[in-house]
């Protein structure tokens, strides 16, 4: 299965409780490096539960999780974290930028745990801001720049390890119609580029602009189109 | 592809850079939350400070004054009734080879004042007393202004004031122009001693020849204290036979003491206040560490997405715990700081304004910055494993 960056065997997702509530019911999913892929549903079918387990945030009660080529179940959890710090990037819908620290030292923070040198590490910044466009906005702390510049300046962190996969939760939710543009723009350049990128939304829109699209409903997935 | 490689720790100042974030941000926060450790370790070190500079101005003054004198008095028999030394008590110690010198005193029952107008039981607490010239060296006294007694003026109605009694009867010059009236008769001041911290007594005295003493006064010259300098390292073996040589028939009825024993008593005698200042000091400092560990718990609790999005981005639970264990710790480091150059400054100021040399033991200082680190460390303990223990999913998205 050379080109796997994710695959998902019948994962399933409880959460404690009497009776246990079942988040997802036995997901497969196969990704292959260099896609851009839609994960769709209506709140409550699970997508925010498969988002962590494909990002290691959470562990699947049963299951198979591979993450390029690696099965991450029998993984300890320092083992977990230094997987991610190579292998993923993640893109929240609050952005999750620290206040105290420029564009530029927000985006090496991606470098941190991954044990690149101080200077290193702010070089790559530099590079991730320059290919989002944001190049002129280095020295900027998070309050001088707008919600668009400020998701694109964690885009630039997701993708400044140059991870097998950038996971994006809801990037366009809190940002207006021409920010969510400029945002789904950056991560459309990126893919083209070869990034192997998976946007949770439940806009329909920009699922629709998506070369493949999951639509997950009761946990379970629905559909998977290309 | 080596997914699993595992990185344990952050390089030093990439943890310092990460641990100060939270520290730079809440500036006010921070200075407030530091300041309770701030309080008690300035507290502390300026209790150690002012009283080891005490003590150190005591020994000096000991050294200064030496503990080589003392001082024969007579004192009650067996019945309780007063006893006297024989006459010739001052002649016989001073044969004493150790001995360097020795001066008596007579206490004369009359009161001296500034003149006939006042009322004779106006004393003042001022004492006339006759002595001998000797007194000056024996006592290691210096004369402020004027002269001490000699042989001639021992002779004549002329005084010499100790300190306190200048003080009390108003009189600063000594250039025999200015008398005072000691029962009866007009005495002229001839001199002013300078403070004289073995005896206080003579500062509160007027001091008169024995000479006119006797002849105006009509004292016997029965002594009624001898002091006595010896030789420093024979200060033991002169205290043990100056009983039986100022009074061969009765010893007992004769008390010896060593007035530095009291300056002595006083350089130890601090100690229980400092403990209990030093325990107050030690409240402050744990009430200050309970500050942080509250203010750190809450800091966790409202970093929860940055606690999530470090484990998102690669950070492990070590990474977390050691972060916020080392903010507490440089909060507290920031307080013991700043307390150590309070309680410094405060010990200078204080010891400036009494004249006393500045001594600070290090212990202090280094134990004082030490025990705000260990205290940073207990009370980050609590609130950096409550960060570490966050689950990445939960952390990461607000409930």
């Amino acid at each position: 299965m050379s080109g796997a960056v994710l695959e998902l065997v019948n994962v399933v997702k409880e959460y404690p409780g009497a009776p246990p509530l079942r988040a997802l019911g036995g997901v497969n999913l196969w990704i292959g490096a260099g896609e851009l892929t839609a994960i769709m549903g209506p709140s409550g079918s699970g997508k925010s539960t498969l988002l962590n387990i494909i990002g290691t945030l959470d562990r699947a009660t049963s299951g198979e999780v591979r993450i390029a080529g690696t099965s991450v179940t029998a993984m300890r959890d320092r083992q977990l974290s230094a997987l991610r710090s190579e292998q993923i990037g993640f893109v929240f819908q609050q952005f999750h930028l620290l206040p105290g620290l420029n564009a530029t030292d927000n985006v090496a923070t991606g470098l941190l745990y991954r044990g690149v040198p101080a200077r290193d590490r702010r070089k790559r910044a530099a590079e991730a801001l320059d290919r989002v466009g944001l190049a002129a906005r280095q020295h900027q702390r998070p309050s001088q720049l707008s919600g668009g510049e400020q998701q694109r300046v964690a885009i630039a962190r997701a993708i400044v390890g140059a991870p097998a996969m950038v996971l994006a939760d809801e990037p366009t939710g809190n940002l207006d119609s021409r920010n969510g543009a400029d945002v789904l723009r950056v991560l459309r350049d990126l893919h083209s580029s070869g990034s192997t990128i998976l946007v949770v939304t439940h806009d329909q829109a920009i699922a629709g602009s998506m070369p493949r699209r999951v639509t997950l409903r009761d946990g379970r997935i629905e559909s998977d189109e290309l | 592809m080596s997914a699993t490689s595992v990185r344990r720790r952050l390089p030093v100042g990439d943890l310092l850079a990460t641990s100060t974030v939270g520290v730079r941000s809440k500036r006010g926060r921070s200075v407030l939350t530091s300041l309770g450790i701030a309080i008690g370790i300035a507290a502390m070190v300026s209790v150690v400070g002012i009283s080891a500079s005490s003590r150190a101005d005591l020994l000096d003054q000991l050294d200064r004054l030496g503990t080589n004198l003392l001082q024969v008095q007579p004192s009650n028999d067996v019945f309780g009734d007063a006893t006297k030394l024989p006459s010739s008590s001052a002649t016989m110690v001073r044969r004493i080879t150790p001995v360097q010198s020795a001066a008596k005193t007579r206490t004369v029952s009359a009161t001296v004042r500034r003149s006939d107008k006042i009322s004779s039981s106006v004393t003042g607490g001022l004492a006339v007393v006759a002595t001998e010239q000797q007194l000056l060296q024996t006592l290691g006294a210096r004369v402020r202004t004027g002269t001490f007694l000699n042989d001639a003026t021992a002779r004549y109605p002329t005084v010499v004031l100790g300190s306190e009694a200048a003080a009390r009867l108003g009189i600063d010059r000594a250039d025999g122009r200015t008398s005072v009236y000691i029962k009866g008769y007009w005495f002229t001041v001839i001199g002013i001693l300078d403070p004289v911290p073995l005896a206080p007594d003579i500062d509160r005295s007027v001091l008169i020849g024995y000479p006119i003493a006797e002849q105006l006064f009509g004292i016997d010259d029965a002594p009624s204290t001898i002091r006595v300098r010896t030789d420093p390292s024979q200060v033991t073996q002169v205290q043990a036979v100056l009983a039986a040589t100022a009074n061969p028939q009765n010893p007992s009825d004769v008390s010896v003491t060593r007035p530095s024993d009291a300056l002595a008593a006083k350089a130890e005698a601090n100690d229980s206040l400092t403990a209990l200042l030093l325990a107050l000091g030690g409240v402050a400092l744990v009430v200050g560490g309970v500050g942080i560990a509250n203010v750190m718990v809450i800091s966790v609790l409202e970093r929860r997405a940055e606690i999530g999005l470090r484990r998102a981005l690669g950070a492990t639970r070590h990474h977390i715990r050691s972060q916020f264990l080392l903010e507490a710790i440089l909060l507290a480091a920031l307080g013991g700081v700043a307390g150590v150059i309070i309680g410094t400054t405060i010990t200078f100021g204080y010891a400036q304004s009494r004249g006393w040399r500045i001594d600070i033991p290090v212990t202090a200082l280094l134990g004082g910055v030490l025990a705000s680190l260990v205290l940073g460390a207990l009370a980050g303990l609590y609130p950096a494993t409550r960060a570490a223990r966050l689950a990445p999913a939960d952390a990461i998205r607000p409930v």
